[in-house]
């Protein structure tokens, strides 16, 4: 026989650790198992209470929801009652148990019984699925006009669960719902109110067809606010609070937007808001949902400038709960009245401070939108306050707000680049890359700021102890190569309103980049940025080309493969001593418009290894998938790991091709394979935006500057034009028709190749639709003009040509041309398609 | 509800069906949240995309999860009332009293809040059929 619930409870609560209390549970599951195998009516019910205290400690019941079924039909009240609650808590989305229940709620709503007509409806509103509810809602109906408001009041919720499933009925339900509102009883008002306030958010129809009522809902808003006390529904000396904070938001759905039903509204909302006693917490619940009401709705200014009181008075109160909803309100607010809440601007930026973490975010969220032009001073610098304090939750997303502010309102750019330097300081772990980006593109416009700058980010990097403030480090190391001479004495510059003399020597920057190039904790991407700041730096600071050299020299054996790789080419550069200092010039200033433009572009890296593929794509032919196959099959014969870095490293190329920095730039930064590639891509990508992209006779990026100075010494090496001939080669012949490819070169060393391919029919029938498609390893890149014709006349009688301009950016590892075509042609009335590698490019054309 | 060590002593869903694993998950998450918080903190937590308002009462907390657009203030008094109803019904109610009478506590709420609505709060409304039931339970 089992034992009482008491006693289960009691020998649960005796457990004192969860194994055991595991085991208590286990124990009393298998007895009701059993229980209910034997089909024991006696203790049914006990069980089934026994099975809700169980499912409450979190274990699993599903087995007793049968039982519940069996009590739901049972014939006594009390055994109903336990079998719906059992089978409203027990319940799960098993919908074959739902099923069932169906036929027991249908009869029980019909009963006589009071009691059971309310149990089963509210056991239908807590759980009823969409086709039960298409099932009984006529019942419902039925109910929704009884002459008895215990049943009424239920029926109505009931409705809200039927059209939310089923929003199709909301227009059967139309009518009686409204027709609740001559209801006395406040009960079926109150849930009259709900329902028709779930109505209007399922159908739009409905807040029209309802603001016919807004007199009758005035008028019960009305008596309930100026009627004295009555005790039967009296909370906390307000006549219920939960009908009022119903009707205002219902009156607050009808009135948003129609500036009748608004005006039909307003003296009763003035009343509530004037009226109703703000001493307690219900009258209170009162007051702002009559704010909220006031604000969401067309209402004229003396009542909106009510609300705001009412808010201003809440957000003064010592109550956080009031403190909470002023905020959340505010916060609605600011959209509509941003003057209103800009006045209470100081209580809310101490908020930010308040020790309670709910607030807080409120506060904070708030304070976001406050901020303009005028206060972006005063704000920011509470802001930046409350970020050296704040949990370390918040500081990410406090962080990256921070930043969007001072980029936005910044009023001028010492200002910016000091609070961004603040920001990075404290947080510098939470700021972004691009936001990193958009600084150094500010910096590098900032001339007459750089000296300052460069001093700023010198003591910035020197004081942080914090190898993971990877955003300070890169910005400071940027700044330093770029600009680190200016720390020298007498180079700088005047010293900003308030700044401290700062006497660096040489030595001590590269001591401090030094520093933070060997510190293990940092992250790859800072110590690949200290790397090339010391190179830059090599050309800045004369008596430390040696040191450098030697500090290079240690990474070439990194473990890190993109740090190996720049110390290797660095390394090299340090032995064409007559071009390093060009090579590491200062960049020019970044264009900040066209560096936004590209920000889209240079989201991620893989975003811009894939713009990067798409350049390489024929220009004026639209981006074809064969291709794009092509490309990859011969990459798949290639080792070439291809990384593509976007961000940053992009702005240390320069995105215009004009300048004579480009070449070196490309040089400084990858001439090694692996990378090399994609640098090189990235850069076309920047360059795109010039009229025509892909001059061969461009000096930009393809050229070598290491070949260039072995052929003829001096910095600046123009090749000469002309180039050496090289004989035509015939690439494909087939189906009749044959390619040849004749070549010619800018320069003897040039990347570049032009290449006249030549279509020729050797067939008596003509070929029409002939087209060809090339395709070179990444290495390489290719540009297809298009072609004098599409078809050949029959017999040799006629060629077509077509320019394929390839450079060749391994040219000086050894790469050889590849290419592989794709021809599609309709050879005599059938269609021939072809794909093949070509293999025979003379020898020592590379 | 829950009392003061976290355990939950009463709990019910109305919105969406949550396995029970996802439940006491979800339920030792808000209760850790507000169990942390001082008197003097406000009642409102937010949690995932809910909001938690609560009221602690001796050792007992309420906590209800309502969405965003729910009027705070109006949840807090109705946790009070809740209360009230249950003190009127048991004289001076206490965390033994709900947790021996689980299911008269569940008789209670289900007449005064339904799909996660308000049914009514006054008082002999809301404890008439409890008291009719109770008269059946004595008789039998």
């Amino acid at each position: 026989m089992s034992s009482r619930l008491r006693e289960l409870i009691r020998s649960v609560r005796q457990c004192k650790t969860a194994a055991q209390e595991r085991n208590v549970v286990a124990k009393e599951s298998a007895a009701l198992r059993e229980a209910f195998k034997k089909q024991d009516t006696a203790y049914q019910h006990r069980n089934v209470a026994k099975l809700m205290y169980i499912h409450m400690l979190g274990y699993p019941t599903h087995f007793g929801q049968m039982e519940c079924l069996k009590l739901i039909a049972a014939p006594s009240f009390p055994e109903k009652r336990v079998g719906y609650l059992g089978l409203m808590i027990l319940l799960d989305e098993r919908q074959e148990v739902l099923m069932l229940v169906t036929n027991s709620l249908k009869n029980d709503l019909s009963s006589k019984n009071q009691y059971n007509v309310g149990l089963a409806l509210a056991a239908f509103g807590n759980i009823c699925s969409a086709e039960m509810a298409r099932d009984l809602a006529p019942d419902v109906e039925k109910l929704l006009k009884s002459s008895n408001s215990y049943i009424r009041k239920k029926a109505a919720l009931t409705t809200t669960r039927i059209v939310k499933k089923v929003p199709e009925l909301v227009e059967q339900f139309m009518h009686p719902a409204a027709e609740l509102l001559n209801d006395r009883h406040h009960g079926a008002l109150l849930t009259g109110v709900t329902l028709m306030l779930e109505m209007c958010h399922l159908e739009p129809d409905a807040i029209k067809e309802y603001r016919n009522h807004i007199p009758q809902l005035c008028r019960i808003m009305r008596s309930l606010v100026v009627s004295g006390f009555s005790p039967e529904h009296d909370v906390g000396g307000i006549n219920d609070p939960f009908l009022q904070v119903k009707i205002l938001r219902l009156l607050r759905v009808l009135g948003k937007g129609n500036a009748e039903a608004s005006d039909q509204m307003s003296d009763i909302l003035a009343q509530a808001a004037t009226n109703t006693e703000p001493t307690k917490n219900a009258g209170n619940s009162i007051l702002y949902e009559c704010v909220q009401t006031i604000m969401s709705i067309e209402s004229t200014g003396g009542l909106r400038v009510l609300a705001v009181n009412i808010l201003g008075r809440f957000l003064g109160n010592k109550d956080n709960n009031l403190r909470y909803v002023a905020l959340n309100t505010l916060a609605k607010v600011v959209t509509v009245d941003a003057q209103a809440v800009q006045r209470h601007r100081t209580t809310i930026v101490d908020c930010v401070r308040d020790a309670d973490v709910s607030i807080r975010r409120r506060a904070l969220e708030l304070v976001y939108s406050l901020v303009n032009e005028g206060n972006i001073k005063n704000l920011t610098k509470e802001l930046l306050e409350y970020l050296a304090v704040s949990d370390a939750e918040f500081k990410p997303d406090l962080t990256s707000k921070i930043c969007t502010l001072i980029q936005r309102y910044g009023p001028d750019k010492c200002w910016h680049i000091d609070n961004m330097l603040q920001v990075m300081a404290q947080a510098g772990q939470y700021v972004k890359e691009d936001v990193c980006n958009a600084l150094i593109v500010l910096i590098t416009n900032a001339t007459d700021l750089q000296g300052y700058t460069v001093r700023a980010m010198f003591r910035a990097m020197k004081a942080n102890g914090d190898s993971s403030c990877t955003s300070l480090l890169t910005v400071s190391a940027w700044c330093l190569g770029e600009y680190g001479d200016l720390l020298l004495p007498g180079r700088g510059g005047a010293l900003q309103q308030g700044e401290e003399a700062l006497s660096v020597s040489d030595s001590e920057i590269v001591d401090l980049l030094e520093a933070n190039l060997s510190d293990s904790l940092a992250e790859v991407e800072v110590r690949e940025y200290v790397l090339t700041a010391l190179m830059k730096l090599s050309a800045k600071l004369p008596g430390q080309v040696e040191r450098i050299k030697g500090i290079v020299g240690q990474y070439t054996g990194n473990l890190v493969l993109e740090m190996q790789q720049r110390a290797c080419e660095y390394k090299k550069l340090f032995n064409y001593d007559q071009i390093r200092p060009q090579l590491l010039e200062q960049m020019p200033a970044l264009n900040e418009k066209e560096y936004a433009a590209n920000l889209g572009l240079e989201v991620t890296a893989s975003d811009a290894k894939q713009a990067a593929e798409d350049s390489n794509l024929p220009n004026g032919a639209p981006p074809q998938p064969a291709q794009v196959d092509l490309l990859s099959d011969l990459l798949g014969d290639q080792p070439a790991t291809v990384q593509a870095r976007g961000g940053l490293e992009a702005l240390l190329f320069d995105p215009s091709p004009a300048s004579t920095q480009a070449p070196a730039a490309g040089a400084a930064t990858g001439a090694a394979p692996q990378t090399s590639s994609a640098a090189v891509d990235l850069l076309d990508l920047l360059s795109d935006s010039t009229p025509s992209p892909a001059q061969p006779e461009r000096p930009a990026v393809m050229q070598d500057p290491f070949l260039a100075l072995d052929a003829s010494p001096g910095p600046s090496a123009t090749a000469a034009p002309g180039g050496a001939a090289f004989p035509s080669i015939v690439a494909v012949e087939k189906h009749g028709f044959k390619v040849s490819f004749s070549f010619s070169k800018p320069s003897a060393t040039s990347p570049a190749t032009d290449i006249v391919a030549t279509y020729s029919n050797s067939t008596p029938n003509p070929i029409t639709n002939f087209s060809l498609q090339a395709a070179v390893p990444k290495y390489m890149h290719l540009k297809l003009e298009s072609a004098s014709g599409t078809s050949l006349p029959p017999n040799g009688n006629g060629t077509v040509t077509q320019v394929i301009h390839v450079s060749n950016s391994m040219r000086d590892q050894g790469k050889p041309l590849a290419m592989r075509l794709k021809i599609s042609a309709n050879v005599g009335g059938s269609q021939v398609d072809d794909q093949c590698q070509v293999n025979n490019f003379p020898p020592g054309l590379s | 509800m829950v009392n003061k060590q976290g355990q939950t002593r009463l709990a019910k869903y109305f919105d969406d069906f949550l396995a029970v694993e996802e439940r006491r998950v979800l339920e030792g998450e808000i209760v850790r949240k507000c169990l942390a918080r001082s008197d003097k903190q406000c009642s409102f937590v937010e949690h995932r995309n809910y909001k938690v308002v609560y009221r602690r009462y001796a050792s007992l907390f309420l906590l209800a999860g309502v969405d965003g657009d729910e009027n705070e203030l109006a949840v807090l008094e109705f946790i009070h009332c809740v209360v009230e109803i249950l003190d009127k019904h048991f004289a001076h109610v206490c965390e033994l009293d709900i947790m021996y009478n689980l299911d008269i506590v569940h008789y209670i709420l289900d007449e005064m809040l339904m799909n996660g609505c308000v049914v009514d709060i006054n008082h002999q409304n809301v404890l008439a059929p409890i008291k009719l039931l109770e008269r059946v339970a004595k008789d039998s």
